[in-house]
């Protein structure tokens, strides 16, 4: 399924960092996150992950550290921080307050007959 | 569990080849997302992928690189502007990098030992005032040779000129103070200058895009030295103020120690700065000629009225001569820097009429003066401070000329860009040949008057 790209955008944030809140973490493995998280529906540009996780850092609330792989590359890991936590508690408010928003608007949508028949 | 894979591992060097030459993503980001390639190279090849397929859906996943890239340098816009790494980190190489600043210290130094040393040894000012560029300049030499591997060939054939030129310059019986002395020091900087084109091209001059990039370092190293002179002057300034303000003489030493130094070094860390930054920072020369080739029209047409109005050139002398090839050298300069760094297969835009604009009033307002000049000379005779302007008048009249020509051209679709660039740099030779000239046959003619 496609996802529209500001949709994408707006949600990577929360999901990055709950991931991240469950445990320290790398780049490609939070991708492989979102994609079990989604069912496989929700495909991010891997790619576009790297400057968000760069973002995210910058603002503080991630803290990154070079670590190795398994197979003996560099690797850069991420972990959460307190401030990281704080942002991850607000935009769950957030979005809880839209996502019941839009329950209603669903449930507002399956009922357009008796609309209409209020107006014939 | 890894892929020893070569033909995968050639197809990784190349994405990341690719990936590298993006500005806005550093090296520890092309190695972040270089391990995020073969995990995900890896993660698919289980699945039943073979390595080619593999690596191409994990290129597509990671997403265009336009994009990417645009999106790290939303993130890090610190990248596009500070990329000028003097030192770069030792990745390759080692200590190189420091052995150059090194080198450029000691030479800076050099270049300035050798001038405090002709200070001390000649008692006369005008012998070392002279002599300054075959003081310094072996020193710039000296670090493009060093540079760029130069051959003992190549060097020794530039040490024969040089010689020439320091006999010519200090054997010469020169009336003191007079005019063809110094003519004879100032076009030698000129000839010098050449000479150094030969260090700097490693040896191979003939290039034209080695002469351009010749050109392109002339302008650089010129804004450079310029910059790095105010800031000295501030510093000048500073210390000047506050050792006075305790009553400390700091003039002497300024003058003895400090300005001799610190302007000839000042020079080779000009020059090493411009090599250092070639390809990370936008040259500015072509940048101050949008900027300037609009006003200077607009000066040259302002010229051109005020003649037409007055009724002609009342008082004409050697100064308006000097001056008008002043004139006519910024032209060029304005001319030289922005086609340097100009797409040769763009097609004519706005730009390129305003340049031949530019030139052709740079060519009436000389025509202009020349008539009047000539007049002038037909009765009172040649000097040679007369004799070298008007020289070099016509050695630059000769290039605008027929850069014009070409350029008219090329804005009517007759001809492509390369032939007007080519012009520029084949006729560079012409004014080491006149300097040259003005340095060696003028004395002698005008009786070292």
């Amino acid at each position: 399924m496609h996802i529209d790209k500001d949709l994408v955008a707006a949600s990577a944030t929360p999901l990055v960092l709950g991931i991240l809140a469950d445990g320290e973490s790398y780049g490609y493995a939070i991708v492989k996150r979102v994609n079990e998280l989604s069912g496989g529906r929700m495909q991010w540009t891997d790619g576009m992950l790297y400057p968000l996780l760069h973002r995210l850092e910058r603002l503080g609330y991630v803290e990154a550290s070079w670590g190795t792989s398994e197979a003996g590359r560099r690797r850069k890991h991420y972990a959460i921080t307190q401030a990281g936590r704080e942002t991850l508690a607000d935009r769950q408010q957030q979005w809880s307050v839209v996502a019941d928003a839009l329950k209603q608007v669903w449930q507002d949508v399956q009922r357009p007959p008796t609309v209409a028949e209020g107006w014939a | 569990m890894m892929s020893t894979n070569p033909e995968l591992e050639a197809q990784i060097d190349q994405w990341r080849g690719y990936v590298q030459r993006r500005r806005a993503i550093s090296a520890s980001d092309v190695e972040e997302m270089e391990d995020h390639l073969r995990e995900q190279v890896t993660d698919l090849t289980r699945t039943g992928l073979d390595d080619d397929e593999a690596f191409l859906v994990s290129v597509k996943r990671m997403g265009n690189l336009d994009e990417v890239s645009r999106e790290f340098a939303r993130e890090h816009s610190d990248r596009l502007w500070k990329q000028l790494v003097l030192v770069p980190e030792p990745s390759d190489g080692g200590a190189r990098s420091w052995r150059e600043l090194g080198v450029v210290l000691a030479l800076a130094l050099g270049a300035g030992a050798a001038v405090k040393i002709g200070v001390e040894l000649f008692a006369d000012e005008m012998v070392v005032l002279r002599n300054i560029g075959l003081l310094v300049l072996p020193f710039l030499a000296g670090y493009f040779a060093w540079k760029r591997k130069l051959t003992w060939r190549v060097g020794a054939a530039l040490l024969l000129p040089f010689a020439l030129l320091a006999v010519v310059l200090n054997v010469y019986p020169f009336e003191p103070d007079g005019s063809t002395l110094f003519l004879a020091a100032s076009h030698s900087i000129v000839a010098l200058w050449a000479l150094i084109s030969v260090a700097y091209a490693g040896g191979r001059w003939r290039s034209d895009a080695r002469r351009m990039d010749y050109v392109r370092f002339t302008g650089e190293l010129a804004i450079y030295f310029v910059l790095i002179a105010l800031g000295g002057g501030v510093l000048i300034g500073l210390t000047l103020g506050t050792l006075s303000l305790v009553g400390v003489d700091f003039e002497p030493v300024l003058e003895s120690w400090i300005l001799p130094f610190c302007v000839p070094g000042a020079l080779i860390v000009a020059a090493w700065l411009v090599e250092a930054k070639q390809n990370v920072v936008e040259n500015i020369a072509p940048v101050l000629t949008r900027v300037f080739t609009p006003l200077t029209i607009v000066m040259l047409l302002v010229f051109l009225g005020v003649f037409a109005t007055t009724g002609g050139l009342l008082d004409v002398d050697r100064e308006l001569l000097i001056l008008m090839d002043m004139v006519l050298v910024l032209v060029l300069c304005l001319l030289l820097y922005s086609i340097s760094a100009r797409d040769s297969l763009a097609p004519p835009g706005l730009f390129d009429v305003l340049q031949l604009v530019l030139v052709v009033a740079a060519l009436a307002v000389d025509a202009v003066t020349l008539s009047a000049m000539l007049t002038r000379i037909a009765e009172f005779g040649f000097s040679a401070n007369k004799a070298a302007a008007l020289g070099l008048n016509l050695v630059l009249l000769v290039h605008l000329a027929w850069s014009a020509w070409l350029s008219v051209g090329f804005l009517r679709g007759k001809r492509p860009f390369d032939p007007i660039e080519r012009w520029q740099t084949r006729y560079l030779p012409a004014y080491a040949g006149w300097a040259l000239v003005v340095v060696v046959i003028f004395p002698p003619v005008f009786a070292f008057a």
